[in-house]
């Protein structure tokens, strides 16, 4: 696979599957749990790419997967041009400098015992940076300064603050190895509303200030298509839909697409009073257990008798987006569901 | 809207902490007329689920909480003043309550058939085997498949959106008057969110009963409520009808959520309107209006005492000084 200039990372036919055993003493497989199964997207350099699906969908094992904090099953990772797959502990540490995480929960993810300056830069003495040094404590004070936070929370610890400063800190030491991607699994879930917003605005202006990649990981459709370039959607492992943000947002092709943006309530009564709700039937099913053919089959509103039979390929529409319908395929669209 | 079903007077709730004494709801008012949604919107922290577990009579001894004063009239009884015998044949019967978490809401080792059997048996005086005949009607109406096979099966057996639904059997089991729901989608995936909260509003629809909905998600309060009521570190901020809420949101920290939401059908990668600063301490409160140092038309007057609800409008109040 050539690798060109603007791509930063590629993730080609990516399975994860994690075993299921049973028996105390002598454990025997007895099935896997398919967390990602078969999933391939690229990042180009600079851009955010946003993954959204429900929980279960794989898109947090994805993350985990890039940087290689679990085994893959099969399929390649091409970084900044290097392939990775194979790489052992030893061999991932200097990539991980370049490849950093930001996690859902501010509150889990921060050393309770450590004083923000330590946790700060952290990364930075994992990576060969001497503490004592005057490089340390200028480039913690340059992160500190860089989030928003003021210079005399350095020597706090982490419960003197608030959800989106604890949020403040985990991107500050994301940022301290100065990575080219970063990887945001649900960064802004756990904060209160009021405070999501700023933390959104941090995120963009840091990646317009530092020319970052950013994988955005999340559940929330508005935040997403706010900050996201292009967007792919996950269904039980799988992309099913993958498209330029507008594309997706304003001519979603998938029926599971279509299906999540009408859950999702719009904050105005006016919309909402004059809009049709057309609920899908059933839950997400397990990942032990996923159905035959194209996943989404059991709940789509217009699945026809081929689709429980053969997954649906990821395919190229007349739009330029990625879709993952045998329907689609054949020229189905959204106009002929109203009909 | 039909009569005046509850009235919340002047309610302030305190917790004793290792900061000293919190009060978490601090002199609020609120009602629900008969068969109507309320929505009650704030972030942690700003009393929506203490005022609604005071209006069950579940603040007490265990928790170190004492609601200091105020005034819960219910169908006209006052709800304060009862012993917990009265409070008993109330709950679940009168007023039922969903929880956001049906994982931990179901007693594990009681079959789904037994936990929704139960009130009817309580509060109607059901023999069990009447009581477990009208249980599989409940489950059906709430769409769970074979819902008579399902009564003998325990809650690890159903998924989350499913024990969500049970929780709701269970809620209109003794057709209530009022039900509050806190949070009660939260804690499941957007496409089971939009079947439950649905369902809900269905079935209250069809049994006239009251609905309290405690949300953050500004999302579902303009989908499903017909009056929302904003709080913020224990008080009310605003309260109006939905439309007039959002079409015309009278104070800053109303106007502030609106703004900084990313609308899907808005301007999209400008950067969001924030809300400075940092959420209420509610064992450090501001001694004036607790949202003034976030607020950006502060001045003066905010910062002497809280300042009072007061009509801006038809059923539109707001408790703000003024910014004009």
């Amino acid at each position: 696979m050539a690798m060109s200039d603007t791509q930063l990372l590629s993730v080609h036919g990516l399975k994860i599957h994690f075993p299921v055993k049973e028996g105390v003493i002598v454990q025997k497989q007895i099935g896997s749990v398919k967390a990602v199964d078969g999933v391939s997207f690229e990042l180009r350099r600079g851009e955010t790419f946003g993954l959204v699906g429900e929980s279960g969908c794989g898109k947090s094992t994805t993350a985990l997967a890039i940087l290689r904090m679990l085994s893959l099953t099969a399929g390649r990772i091409v970084f900044e041009g290097e392939d990775i797959t194979d790489y052992d502990e030893n061999q991932m540490r200097p990539v991980r400098q370049r490849m950093q995480m930001v996690y859902q929960d501010p509150y889990g993810s921060l050393n309770p015992r450590m004083r923000v300056r330590h946790i700060i830069g952290e990364p930075l003495v994992v990576h060969g940076v001497n503490r004592r040094s005057s490089e340390y404590r200028a480039r913690v004070d340059e992160l500190i300064d860089l989030v928003g936070l003021l210079p005399d929370m350095a020597d706090r610890y982490p419960h003197e603050f608030s959800g989106g400063q604890r949020q403040r800190i985990a991107i500050a030491r994301a940022l301290a190895p100065a990575p080219s991607l970063l990887i945001c699994d649900e960064p802004v879930s756990a904060l209160d509303v009021s405070i999501q917003a700023q933390v959104i605005n941090l995120l963009m202006d840091l990646q317009a200030e530092l020319g970052l990649t950013m994988l955005f990981i999340a559940h929330d459709l508005s935040i997403v298509r706010h900050i996201s370039d292009r967007v792919g959607v996950m269904y039980l492992g799988r992309i099913v839909e993958s498209a330029s943000k507008d594309e997706l947002f304003d001519h979603p092709k998938h029926p599971y697409t279509q299906a999540l943006m009408n859950a999702v309530p719009v904050p105005d009564p006016e919309v909402e009073a004059g809009r049709e709700q057309q609920l899908i039937r059933g839950e997400v099913p397990s990942v032990r257990n996923p159905p035959k053919g194209c996943h989404f089959h059991p709940r789509c509103p217009v699945a026809k008798s081929m689709c429980e039979q053969v997954a649906p390929a990821l395919l190229p529409s007349a739009a330029g987006s990625l879709v993952s319908c045998h329907l689609v395929a054949d020229g189905w669209s959204a106009a002929e569901r109203s009909a | 809207m039909g009569e005046r079903l509850l009235e919340v007077e002047d309610l302030s709730v305190t917790f004793r902490t290792d900061q000293g004494i919190v009060r978490a709801v601090d002199s609020v008012s609120l009602h629900v007329d008969e068969g109507e949604t309320l929505a009650i919107v704030g972030e942690s922290g700003s009393g929506k689920s203490v005022t609604a577990l005071s209006i069950l009579g579940l603040i007490g001894d265990a928790d170190s909480g004492r609601i200091e004063h105020g005034r819960i009239s219910f169908e006209g009884q006052d709800l304060i003043a009862q012993n917990d015998a009265v409070l008993r044949k109330i709950r679940g019967n009168r007023i039922a309550m969903i929880f956001q978490e049906p994982m931990s809401s179901l007693n594990p080792v009681l079959t789904i058939g037994k936990q929704v059997a139960e009130p009817i048996r309580i509060h109607r005086g059901a023999s069990w085997a009447d009581a477990y005949e009208q249980a599989a009607e409940l489950l059906k109406k709430v769409a769970i498949p074979d819902a008579a096979e399902r009564l003998n099966d325990y809650p690890h057996q159903f998924s989350g959106g499913m024990r969500q639904r049970v929780m709701i059997a269970m809620a209109l089991a003794c057709q209530p008057k009022l039900i509050i729901a806190d949070e009660p989608t939260t804690a499941l995936d957007v496409t089971v969110q939009a079947q439950i909260l649905s369902l809900l509003k269905e079935l209250t629809r069809e049994a006239n009963s009251a609905l309290i909905l405690i949300t953050h998600d500004l999302g579902v309060v303009a989908r499903y409520a017909d009056r929302v009521t904003v709080m913020y570190a224990g008080r009310i901020a605003e309260t109006a009808s939905a439309r007039e809420l959002y079409s015309n949101p009278q104070h800053p920290y109303t106007q502030g959520l609106m703004e900084s939401i990313p609308g899907l059908g808005s301007t999209i990668g400008s950067r969001l309107i924030t809300i400075d600063g940092q959420p209420p301490d509610l064992a450090n409160l501001p001694v004036g209006c607790a949202f003034s140092p976030r607020c950006k038309y502060s001045r003066d007057v905010c910062l002497q005492k809280p300042p009072v609800l007061e009509t801006v409008g038809e059923d539109h109040h707001r408790a703000c000084y003024g910014y004009e």
